[in-house]
């Protein structure tokens, strides 16, 4: 296959530090949708299991030793860093690699951020570790996956500097606070 | 106003978008003469109480859902997944958490 020259989806926007908080670029090497076919949700959930993996339920995400699966939509989920090859005719399987700009947001204060452009309780208590949601980030269409030390934050690619400016202000004004 | 998507959650009403009542889901079988199509497009009723309506949960899940609302007091009711139960969800969650339409009552004038 021919390999072409990948560009930073960040275009040099990122890292972004404000005080404690950090926001950097971390979109995964490799992201297929995998949509199961009717009635072969079964078969989909088998071949997933033995690639240690398995189907995450609404709002749910399985890590794997390399690779990890997020529920991403209804009948939807997104297979990372994983060949998804296993899946080849019981799920439509999509290539969206460089269709999303993936950020991670830690630090002390993460979700006092996020308040500032989500219309969704993304704090810790009712966020735990490993929890997706998709949800608006201000007025676009995101996907949020809850780490131990920050979230995860995806956006559609062409949003990728939009949605860096929102989350860059938000942090200046949340570390102005102290 | 706050909708519940049977697979998100509460969220807020920003998140969707309304198609129209829920008529659109008795779609007249091929071949059904003038009057049911005319009635399927363009005949309405205007409930003062309960009705049903379509939403899309496009800042979401991607879910289209069927909402039962109080057309006097704004209240959401209850919701549903408009897609067959078979291919709604994933594994592990057979059974959506759908609630159950409270039976429509006549209210007023019949």
């Amino acid at each position: 296959m021919v390999s072409l020259i990948a560009t930073d989806v960040f275009h040099g926007l990122l890292p972004v530090l404000q005080g404690p908080l950090q926001l950097a670029a971390a979109t995964p090497a490799r992201i297929t949708s995998v949509m199961p076919f009717r009635g072969r949700a079964g078969a989909v959930q088998t071949a997933l299991g033995r690639m240690g993996l398995g189907l995450p339920e609404p709002g749910q995400s399985r890590e794997g030793k390399a690779a990890a699966i997020l529920w991403s939509g209804r009948g939807q989920a997104f297979l990372l860093d994983a060949d998804p090859e296993p899946l080849a005719g019981i799920a439509a399987l999509t290539d969206q690699s460089d269709a999303w700009a993936v950020m991670r947001l830690t630090g002390p204060g993460w979700d006092q951020v996020l308040s500032r452009l989500v219309a969704l309780d993304l704090r810790p208590s009712g966020f735990p570790e490993g929890a997706v949601a998709r949800s608006g980030l201000n007025h676009m269409n995101a996907l949020f996956r809850r780490l131990a030390d920050g979230v995860e934050i995806w956006v559609f690619r062409s949003m990728a500097a939009t949605a860096v400016e929102e989350l860059a202000g938000a942090m200046a004004r949340v570390a102005a606070r102290g | 106003m706050r909708i519940t998507c049977p697979l998100c959650g509460s969220r807020d009403r920003r998140e969707f978008y309304y198609y129209g009542a829920a008529d659109y889901l008795a779609r007249p079988a091929e071949g059904a003469g003038l009057e049911a199509w005319d009635a399927y497009l363009h005949l309405r009723d205007n409930p003062a109480g309960m009705t049903k309506d379509l939403w899309y949960h496009e800042a979401g899940c991607s879910a289209w859902i069927e909402v039962t609302r109080d057309t006097t007091s704004h209240a959401v009711l209850s919701s549903r997944l408009v897609a067959a139960v078979e291919s709604a969800d994933l594994p592990g969650r057979s059974a959506p958490a759908r609630k159950k339409a409270a039976p429509r009552k006549k209210k007023g004038t019949s």
